[in-house]
């Protein structure tokens, strides 16, 4: 049976992890490289890296990155942050990339989507999605959820998959960072309104949240970052928890 | 052992390479046909849309040459549906070593798969060490159905190949070179054939 996924996000500096990260002295937390293979062998299901600077210069250091995790890594990863072209998801694809995610530029031409796709295959373009929940509208939100658009989350998902997105990554702005659950009525609606997987993202902080975002929030995979990353979760505990509640996992 | 990675401009075959490079293979990427021929292995992956994949691979010969290779080939997600002889995407036309029809999956559950899911039934030494019911990685909306040629078994909606065999051509619907420790044995066993 198909599993649920969990995925650690990790946010990347000029190629090197930032975003408090405690492993207590276990690894370097700042490289990269270690936390990926510090990941993939306490079961994380895919990795997620985030570029945070995503500017010209940066390019040609993340690429290089992505080569030394795909290397050694044997797990699949999703590299996102300022792609805005053709050509930015082909050099990541061919340093090693299983998947590129775009946010922002999507938004501002939608027709990127299509382009990506046809060129590349849907199987790799993650649309990532930040909306804010306003009164009782969800929002579409620009630049790591900063700035506000007048895009309803669900037309805009629907359409994102039309256009030939593989999967979706909703964050939800009201919920990221505040370890209060994830998004659970707002993913649920995504979920039946779309045919393609859907990543939850902003409010993980217990293990039940998981199991509510699964059950209740009908994601197919589930990403966090703080609390894996200061080891308040542990992946293989958290597996076995969801496991024990029914809920298939790679154990 | 020369170890060949079949190159036609398809999706991202450097986590193949690398892949091997962690088993201690060093493969050559390539689309030259006297370079694949005189391999000793012959990957051929694949990501993307099979009806261009095939025009690519009708470019310079690979398609006939592919289906009289001799010695071990292994085709791995895509590149297992264009070894069948037929498949919906793009109601394409495809190699014919494994006489079999690639379908679209038809089924309330989200399309395409993407995950973990296990695999059973394991038959053949390409899965060597390697437990039933392990996960592998998937990602696919078309599949080929269960037949004789079968050597593994998923279950998505209904049970499909998630291998095949005949001969010396070996394909996997899943992708070993991402399918963690399972999966590197895989290629290994592969590469011990």
């Amino acid at each position: 049976m198909l599993t649920k996924r969990i995925i650690p996000c990790l946010d990347i500096k000029n190629a090197r992890t930032v975003k408090g990260i405690n492993f207590k002295n276990l690894i370097d937390a700042g490289d990269p490289v270690e936390l990926a293979k510090y990941y993939s062998k306490n079961g994380a299901d895919e990795l997620v890296f985030l570029d945070i600077t995503a500017t010209k210069e940066n390019r040609k250091a993340l690429a290089g990155l992505v080569e030394k995790i795909a290397k050694n890594v044997n797990i699949p990863f999703t590299v996102g942050g300022g792609i805005s072209s053709a050509g930015d998801v082909s050099i990541l694809l061919q340093s090693g990339a299983d998947k590129v995610s775009v946010n922002s530029s999507a938004v501002k031409n939608p027709e990127l989507i299509n382009r990506l796709a046809n060129k590349f295959g849907s199987q790799c373009i993650v649309v990532a999605i930040d909306a804010r929940q306003i009164n009782d509208n969800w929002k579409v939100h620009l630049v790591g959820g900063k700035v506000p658009t007048e895009i309803d989350l669900f037309e805009w998902a629907a359409e994102v998959e039309k256009r030939g997105a593989g999967e979706i990554l909703f964050t939800s702005m009201n919920h990221d960072g505040t370890k209060n659950g994830f998004a659970n009525e707002a993913l649920a609606r995504i979920s039946k309104l779309v045919n393609i997987p859907v990543i939850a993202s902003g409010g993980a902080g217990n293990m039940q949240h998981f199991a509510d975002v699964f059950k209740i929030g009908k994601s197919d995979a589930a990403l966090a970052a703080s609390v894996f990353h200061f080891n308040e979760i542990s992946i293989a505990e958290l597996k076995q928890f969801l496991n024990n509640q029914d809920i298939n996992m790679r154990v | 052992m020369k170890l060949v990675i079949i190159d036609y401009g398809s999706g991202n075959i450097k986590s193949v390479k690398f892949a091997l490079e962690r088993i201690g293979v060093n493969a050559v990427l390539t689309n030259d046909l006297v370079t694949i021929e005189n391999a000793d292995k012959v990957v051929f992956p694949g990501v993307g849309e099979a009806s261009s994949a095939m025009v690519e691979l009708k470019k310079n010969g690979l398609d006939k040459l592919i289906s009289t290779l001799k010695q071990p080939v292994l085709g791995i997600c895509l590149g297992m549906q264009l070894m069948c002889e037929y498949t919906e995407e793009g109601d394409t036309c495809c190699m014919g070593i494994f006489p079999i029809k690639v379908k679209k999956f038809n089924t309330e559950l989200k399309v395409p798969q993407v995950g973990w899911n296990n695999i059973s039934k394991l038959k053949t030494d390409l899965f060597n060490q390697v437990n039933e019911n392990e996960y592998a990685y998937f990602v696919h909306s078309f599949y080929a159905p269960w037949s004789e040629y079968s050597i593994a078994q998923t279950t998505y909606d209904k049970e499909f190949s998630a291998a095949l065999h005949k001969a010396n051509f070996y394909a996997c619907q899943f992708h070993p070179e991402k399918s963690s420790h399972a999966g590197q044995q895989i290629l290994k066993n592969f590469v011990n054939l």
